[in-house]
């Protein structure tokens, strides 16, 4: 079934077509990857989704409902979780304020209820603390717990911005580029994760990444996108070996010389 | 060195960590408590006037270092504050209601006005809020019948449930009324920082984007943050203009604002505590600098008050944006780890500045 | 003719408030910052020539005095971009909003002890005649006024828009990190544009005394340059001139035909108006931030 459904989406910045009416899928409980050399508008297919920017044409649909008659922030009421390639935490917070601030769709309490912090807010603040915990073991952040974002590596801020994103309890997940600027091992870490986050959560996730090999091995089906529009789709290896991608990484002279040298990567 | 072990998760819920921390602040409002037979009427006086410098601080410590808009208008919301618990209190309130009602209106009021203001950031939020201080300053004029225009308001007396609160005649009651307003205050300020509305307004200060996603309402947050921010600051203005008698639109110029804001930023911003140490340098460096020309045998220079505070906030700046109270952290952490504390360790990150203007 | 004078009168007025934004948007353009002093730099400027040219202080001649005093601000402006603002690089733009606020304080402070705090006025050879056109009459200083700051917006337009370091100074302040591979001597350009600011305020100093009166707290009318700047968009030059002479057309009118108490809330309740409905002024343009 399907769970996020775009038909048709096309997005203009001034003159310039960011997007050409692009129509995908997402299934529920799958991985899918959207790959594509910079500035094919993989970001703002994320952006379009997460409300920032609105399509001048097509549709988008989550879980059967409208998702643009939403505003930017009802987007994670609905149960769709982001994270941002250019890390956008809340800097002046410790780790664990800022992962609180991913269950902010989940209180229920009033402003004088808060003001006055009524046993219910109380309640709710244990039961927010105990959800934020298990994220926090199941990405292994227990060291960072009190830390502020400021001081913290790059490599952490990445984990600490997917954990933010799932402690918001989501049923679709946005991963911006996961493993950008992530070491070998790290890579590895979200490799592992995102399969977790798929199997033991049944979370659906959809990513934009880079790195074909990661792609490879958690994703179930690819998209690449050239110029705002779609190349090819399919698994990752059917994208991989698909002629139009070659040519929109290598350029076409490239094509035959890379036939048989189809690797990990592109 | 004091270790701090976590064993549940309500130590990170409660009001405080743990005994140690509760027993210190307990100790500080008992001293509070008995300051009146410690200290003579004036200086009492002075410590009332630094509470409620603080109370005002904390409203805009709300909005500024919390949510991080800057507002060089709030004095147009203590005076706000003040004219409508002085009305309220013409028409038969008792002043304790008066009081919270005045509050009220000035948070709802400062709200509506915050609707307008949602989409300017930094400077341009600054140079509207500072318009609000002087068109106030005007209204103020032209609205006699409720404000008493250039001529001023003399402040009535104040009961409370039959006490008299006369600064002249018993200093003791107005400080006691400082002392639990500030409290108050206080109390509801660190309650909103451990419940999902504080964290909504760290997370709008640092990300608008991400909090956004994360499901946040922008301008809800923001109109909240105003909200909150002008209550407090109309109740600080209350109480300010009560507590000088006398008052008129002059007790509530622009400068007030700037001095308020520039007061929480010596203090140190988005700390409640900096609220209450900017309040101890605003209010007793005028004292202080009158000693030291005395001492000195020279005549008393105009405008030096000014001119001192100008300097000393370049210098925090300059040298410790983060106040008075984050300078005594970086202390307190120094020593808490002596002798392993590493010079670089509190280095301020190198940023560098990218427009979000097209030309 | 009675519209007539009033709008001319306005107009020289409207004149002052432009160079004294021109200054705001000049720092603005090339440093991102808001210099919330410019009026006091003003001030001081103004000063800085009574001091030179008024008989009981040093008594030079007005025409000898204006370049010193140019040379002077030109100065000033320079060396507090090396000693204050130079360690505010990269920080946050409130951060330096409130710390020009508190050079104002300094300035203010600085300007008492010297000059006092009795209103002075400068011995300018601009402030003596008038000049008629029909039943219109302008003092020659409200018409030095308007050629003065025509002439000065139009070439700091042009540098902008023409020299290299009229560029370098846009590009230091739309990326400084770029800018300086780019190998822009950001910090020296920015040295430079707090220089031409002190000039420029010294500018509006000289003819600002040379209509009237001035006393340590003439800065303030800063604040209602900065009316004029907002409503010009903050990163025109051409639109700060505009904002200014609107700011300055409109208060004559508003204190003739409004009832006493309402004319002074006019300048800022247009630029309440134009801060909700035109955030960006009427004259600018701006983009939402790129996630």
């Amino acid at each position: 079934m399907s769970l996020l459904e775009l038909d048709g989406v096309t997005l203009k910045f001034g003159g310039v077509t960011a997007v050409n009416n692009l129509s995908m899928s997402v299934n529920e409980g799958e991985v899918f990857a959207l790959v594509g050399p910079n500035g094919a508008g993989k970001s703002t297919v994320f952006n379009m989704i997460s409300r920032f920017y609105r399509p001048v044409r097509g549709s988008i649909r989550f879980d059967g409902g409208d998702l643009l008659t939403h505003r930017a922030h009802e987007i994670a009421n609905l149960g769709i979780a982001r994270t941002f390639q250019n890390i956008e935490l809340f800097e002046r917070a410790t780790v664990l304020e800022n992962l609180l601030v991913g269950r902010h769709r989940h209180r229920r309490s009033t402003l004088p209820e808060q003001l006055f912090f009524t046993g219910r807010v109380r309640a709710e603040e244990r039961a927010h603390r105990l959800a934020v915990e298990e994220v926090i073991d199941f990405l292994d952040l227990q060291v960072y717990r009190d830390k502020m974002i400021a001081g913290l590596p790059y490599g952490v801020r990445k984990v600490v911005e997917l954990a933010r994103a799932l402690a918001t309890k989501p049923r679709l997940l946005l991963l911006d580029e996961p493993a950008s600027g992530l070491s070998v091992e790290e890579t590895q870490d979200m490799r592992w994760w995102i399969d977790d986050i798929r199997r033991q959560m049944g979370i659906t996730v959809l990513m934009v990444e880079h790195d074909m090999g990661l792609v490879s091995k958690v994703c179930d089906r690819v998209l690449a996108l050239a110029d705002g529009a779609k190349l090819a789709e399919g698994t990752p290896a059917e994208v991989q070996s698909h002629p139009a991608v070659i040519e929109a990484y290598l350029g076409t002279s490239a094509v035959s010389k890379t036939a048989n040298a189809q690797g990990e990567r592109i | 060195m004091r270790f701090h072990f976590k064993t549940s998760y309500d130590q990170d819920i409660r009001l405080f960590p743990d005994w140690w921390n509760f027993s210190l602040y307990l100790a500080l409002l008992l001293l509070m408590l008995v300051l009146p037979w410690l200290i003579d009427g004036f200086y009492l006086g002075e410590v009332t006037n630094v509470l409620i410098w603080a109370v005002a601080g904390l409203g805009l410590m709300l909005l500024t270092g919390q949510t991080g808009q800057v507002s060089l208008g709030h004095s147009a919301f203590m005076a706000l504050g003040c004219y409508s618990c002085v009305n309220f209190m013409e028409l038969g309130l008792p002043f304790l209601a008066a009081f919270l009602l005045a509050g009220v209106v000035t948070g709802i009021i400062g709200a509506i006005i915050a609707i307008p203001a949602l989409k300017l950031h930094g400077v341009y939020l600054a140079i509207f809020t500072l318009a609000l201080a002087i068109l106030a300053d005007d209204l103020i004029v032209i609205l006699e019948p409720w404000t008493g225009g250039v001529n001023g308001y003399f402040a009535p007396v104040i009961e409370i449930f039959g006490i008299e609160i006369n600064r002249w005649a018993a200093p003791e009651t107005w400080y006691y009324l400082a002392l639990g307003t500030s409290v108050f205050v206080a109390l509801l300020y660190r309650n909103l920082l451990r419940s999902p509305l504080g964290r909504a307004f760290a997370a709008v200060r640092d990300s608008e984007i991400s909090a956004q996603a994360m499901g946040v309402d922008v301008a809800r947050t923001k109109t909240m943050a105003f909200g909150l921010s002008c209550a407090f600051a109309g109740l600080g203005g209350a109480l300010m203009g009560l507590f000088a008698g006398a008052f008129n639109n002059e007790t509530f110029n622009f400068l007030i604002a700037i001095q308020l804001l520039m007061m929480i930023i010596i203090g140190g911003l988005g700390f409640i505590h900096g609220a209450f140490l900017g309040a101890i340098v605003i209010a007793f460096l005028p004292q202080f600098l009158s000693i030291l020309t005395d001492n000195l045998g020279s005549a008393s220079i105009p405008g030096l008050e000014t001119g001192v505070f100008g300097m000393i906030l370049i210098a925090f700046i300059l040298f410790e944006p983060m106040g008075l109270y984050g300078r005594w952290l970086k202390m307190r952490t120094w020593l808490e780890l002596f002798p392993f504390a590493r010079r670089d360790m509190f280095r301020r990150q190198k940023t560098y500045l990218k427009t979000e203007r097209l030309r | 003719m009675d519209v007539l004078q009033l709008l001319l009168s306005g107009l020289a007025n409207g004149c002052v408030y432009g160079l004294v934004a021109l200054g705001f948007v000049l720092i603005y353009k090339a440093t991102e910052a808001v210099n919330f002093a410019q009026g006091d730099f003003m001030m001081l400027g103004a000063f800085v020539m009574v001091g030179l040219v008024n008989p009981h202080f040093m008594g030079l001649n007005f025409w000898l005095a204006v370049p010193i005093a140019l040379l002077i601000m030109g100065a000033l402006g320079y060396l507090l971009d090396l000693a204050v603002l130079r360690f505010m690089f990269g920080q946050s733009q409130t951060a330096v909003v409130i710390l020009t606020i508190s050079l104002g304080f300094v300035i203010r402070f600085i300007a008492g002890v010297i000059w006092g705090h009795e209103p002075q006025s400068l011995h300018s050879p601009l402030a003596l005649g008038d000049v008629r056109f029909g039943g219109v009459v302008l003092s020659l200083a409200d018409i030095a006024v308007i050629v003065v700051t025509l002439l000065m917006t139009l070439a700091l337009w042009q540098f902008f828009q023409r020299t290299k370091l009229g560029l370098a100074m846009q590009a230091a302040s739309q990326n400084q990190m770029a800018a300086y591979y780019m190998g822009i001597p950001v910090k020296r350009v920015q040295g430079a544009v707090w220089a031409l600011a002190g000039i420029v305020a010294c500018v509006a100093g000289i003819l600002y005394a040379s209509k009237g009166a001035i006393d340590i707290s003439s800065g303030f009318i800063g604040i209602k340059a900065f009316a004029a700047a907002v409503i010009g968009g903050f990163g025109s030059l051409p639109g700060a001139l505009m904002g200014g002479i609107i700011v300055g057309v409109i208060e004559p009118f508003a204190a003739r035909y409004l009832p006493t108490g309402y004319s002074q809330i006019a300048p800022y309740a247009i630029l309440i108006f134009v801060l909700v409905f035109r955030p960006h002024g009427l004259f600018a343009q701006v983009r939402v931030k790129k996630v």
